[in-house]
């Protein structure tokens, strides 16, 4: 099951590599990550999404964060009502044939055309994990060329 | 002051007696300043592993935090295993590298290596100093981290420029870091919800661990102990914490533990453990582990708790204060008689032995020495079979008084380790059990011993083989003792080569008198203990196996 963890860590270098580490160590596989300096300078915010196949990895996982000496805070995102966006940039086919449907996809998902060249254009869209799944799915026919996500970032009050 | 200054101050500001080290070019700048330096001992080994282990001795031996200095790249890694060694057994230590200027940091310089990355899995915390205004704060820093908490070591690289940069030094008086903030005080619902469980328990047990040892809780947990009547286990770890002559003591337990102890673990329906970690070597096949019991689990370090075995009541703490905590609250012993009948037939059905005969046995030698010292002396090990003899045949270990590797089993830890031990604690015997193997690793450290007149009593219980190895190629590889004869050198003429003591045992009558001698000789000796070749390690669990599947021996 996914997981997304979110972690408040002194903004040094060499902080990411110790959270890095700490899932390489164990075997754990990071499906993504987001890292950002906050309002306040000296603290990063990272967002880190986690394939754990039971609770008991969920928890050592916490546990091993909140050993790090660099690490503030580990807010676990589970079963805490939050807001995720992910925002995604992909390339895909826009051919004179295809454009008015693209178009349709794009407007329906609320994703945007932000460059075009030839028979292709660049497209950002934004949204939780539903959204961004369910605009890859309605573009998959018309072929999507190349895909770059940020990867999740959340916030609960 | 100069980097180097200092970084001389603060360690003695820190309270440091000595350091263990070895020179190099990109630690110049700080040797320079240690060659008039008076603030604290330096001891030069032959190895910087040996002065990793020595450190980590010291720290074994007294509690405090033990310092190693090495320069850069070689001198790093070669820490590498002695911080490791540390790391798995939660030893406070500080460990400090010298490193490339930081203008050619990643520039694959000369005697580079990235050692804050290469120690970052193996270190509770490192630091790479790039500015020396950083540096007293950052010594401050890696001395409490070391010390606090569960203890470990900490790493500073320290850049040649920022050795010799100028600045004030500013003590901080306080150290205070925003994310870390180790928790000792147990939860008072949490230690009432355990009272409840061992006033109910009808067949309790304590497994207590190095936790005792590092909280120094050994008095409370022997208090707790006597109040309720309970047996009481250790770990490896533990090994010092509980008196093992005392009439509630089950021994180690575990791949190597006493029969006894690991079927009443089993047997039991509560396990109190206390500074323990559930390791492999102690559970055996987790699945099949104690599963009547209910699990109390007291630890200052959230992570081990729920780790390996499910645990019922978790108390995060410091096991001292805990276990305080526990003992004023019980106003009752419970009612557990039967259980201890259990328990006690359990030790008569399978009492550890051995077969004693006119060859020498090391379980034979490891009795005579654990007699003639009394529990006055500190007893290092390397590791291997006589390593577990040792953990199972001495009877008179006090807390601190038993430094072995044992989390990560580092072969050419005790030597060092002894010297380390006999710096912090002059006024004791220190003894380094040793096989014929296991010597060889660090042997180069006679020379520190020699030098520096530090005395210790290496006893090796040569039997020609890497033991613990062949034991299991004998047991579980068919008899095919692949790689594990073992030439030595003449031990006695090394030892003399090095300026110390060499005796050589080949016969029973020889073994008491030659440890005498080595007690009463104001030297480092080396005794040479011809012993049975292939003797095994028994009782024992094999790998993977549950922990009452006990094979050999008369178990």
């Amino acid at each position: 099951m996914k997981h997304t963890i979110s972690v408040m860590v002194e903004n040094k270098f060499g902080v990411l590599a110790r959270v890095a580490g700490l899932f390489s160590a164990r075997g754990y596989n990071i499906t993504s990550l987001a890292v950002s300096e906050t309002l306040d300078p000296d603290i990063s915010y990272m967002t880190i999404v986690v394939d754990a196949k039971d609770e008991a990895v969920l928890e050592q996982i916490k546990k091993q964060l909140n050993k790090l000496i660099d690490v503030i805070t580990v807010t676990d995102f589970t079963k805490k009502k939050h807001v995720e966006r992910e925002m995604v940039l992909l390339k895909v086919s826009y051919s004179p044939k295809i454009k008015v449907k693209v178009d349709k996809v794009l407007k329906k998902y609320v994703a945007k055309l932000v460059e075009r060249k030839g028979s292709a254009a660049i497209v950002e869209a934004m949204g939780d994990q539903e959204q961004i799944k369910n605009l890859l799915d309605a573009l998959s026919i018309f072929g999507v060329k190349e895909l770059i996500r940020t990867g999740k970032i959340a916030v609960a009050f | 002051m100069t980097g180097s200054e200092i970084l001389l101050e603060c360690l003695k500001r820190e309270g440091v007696e000595v350091v263990f080290g070895y020179p190099g070019g990109q630690i110049l700048p700080t040797f320079d300043k240690l060659y008039d330096f008076t603030g604290f001992k330096f001891i030069l080994t032959r190895h910087e592993q040996g002065a990793a282990h020595a450190a980590d001795g010291y720290a074994r031996a007294t509690g405090k935090v033990g310092v190693c200095l090495a320069t850069s790249g070689p001198g790093a890694t070669n820490l590498v295993t002695g911080i490791a060694n540390a790391y798995m057994d939660s030893i406070p230590m500080v460990a400090i590298t010298g490193q490339v200027g930081t203008t050619l940091i990643g520039n694959d310089a000369f005697q580079e290596a990235d050692i804050t990355g290469i120690t970052r899995p193996v270190t509770k915390h490192n630091f790479l100093v790039k500015d020396v205004k950083d540096l007293s704060r950052i010594i401050r820093e890696a001395f409490y981290i070391a010390s606090t908490g569960r203890p470990g070591p900490v790493l500073i690289d320290l850049p040649v420029d920022v050795q010799k940069a100028d600045t004030e030094l500013i003590w901080p008086e306080e150290v205070k870091l925003r994310s870390y903030n180790p928790n000792y005080i147990g939860h008072a619902g949490q230690i009432k919800r355990a009272l409840k469980l061992i006033m109910a328990a009808k067949r309790p047990i304590i497994y207590a661990g190095g936790g005792i040892i590092t909280s120094g809780a050994h008095l409370e947990l022997l208090e707790l102990a006597e109040k309720l009547g309970c047996p009481v286990t250790w770990t490896f770890m533990g090994i010092g914490a509980f008196p093992a002559k005392h009439k509630a003591s089950l021994g180690m337990l575990g791949m190597h533990g006493t029969a006894y102890a690991n079927h009443s673990i089993m047997d039991s329906d509560l396990i109190i453990a206390i500074g323990a970690r559930f390791d492999d070597r102690v559970t055996g096949r987790l699945d099949a582990f104690a599963p009547g019991a209910k699990v109390i689990h007291i630890d200052i370090d959230p992570s081990s708790i729920s780790k390996n075995v499910k645990v019922d009541v978790p108390i995060v703490g410091d096991a001292k204060l805990v276990l305080n905590d526990l003992i004023k609250h019980v106003k009752s012993t419970p009612e557990i008689g039967d259980w201890l009948k259990h328990v006690d037939a359990l030790k008569k059905k399978y009492p550890m032995t051995y077969k004693d005969q006119d060859k020498i046995l090391p379980q034979y030698v490891i009795e005579q020495i654990d007699q003639l010292t009394a529990g006055e002396a500190i007893i290092c090990t390397e590791v291997g079979q006589h390593q577990m003899w040792a953990a199972q045949w001495f009877k008179n270990i006090k807390p601190r008084g038993f430094i072995s590797s044992g989390g990560l089993g580092t072969m050419g830890f005790g030597f060092p380790a002894a010297i380390g031990a006999k710096m912090g604690r002059p006024e004791k015997t220190v003894f380094n059990i040793a096989g014929d193997g296991s010597i060889q690793m660090n042997i180069q450290e006679l020379g520190t011993c020699v030098a520096n007149k530090i005395n210790v009593k290496v006893a090796i219980l040569n039997n020609g083989y890497l033991g613990m190895v062949r034991q299991w190629q004998e047991l579980f590889y068919k008899h095919r003792y692949s790689y594990t004869p073992i030439t030595s050198p003449d031990f006695v003429k090394l030892a003399e080569s090095y300026g110390a003591v060499g005796i050589l045992v080949t016969k029973k009558e020889q073994v008491r008198p030659s440890i005498q001698r080595a007690i009463e000789t104001d030297n480092t000796v080396f005794i040479d203990f011809r012993v049975e070749e292939e003797e095994n390690v028994f009782p024992m669990v094999p790998a993977g196996e549950a922990i009452n599947k006990i094979i050999g021996g008369l178990a």
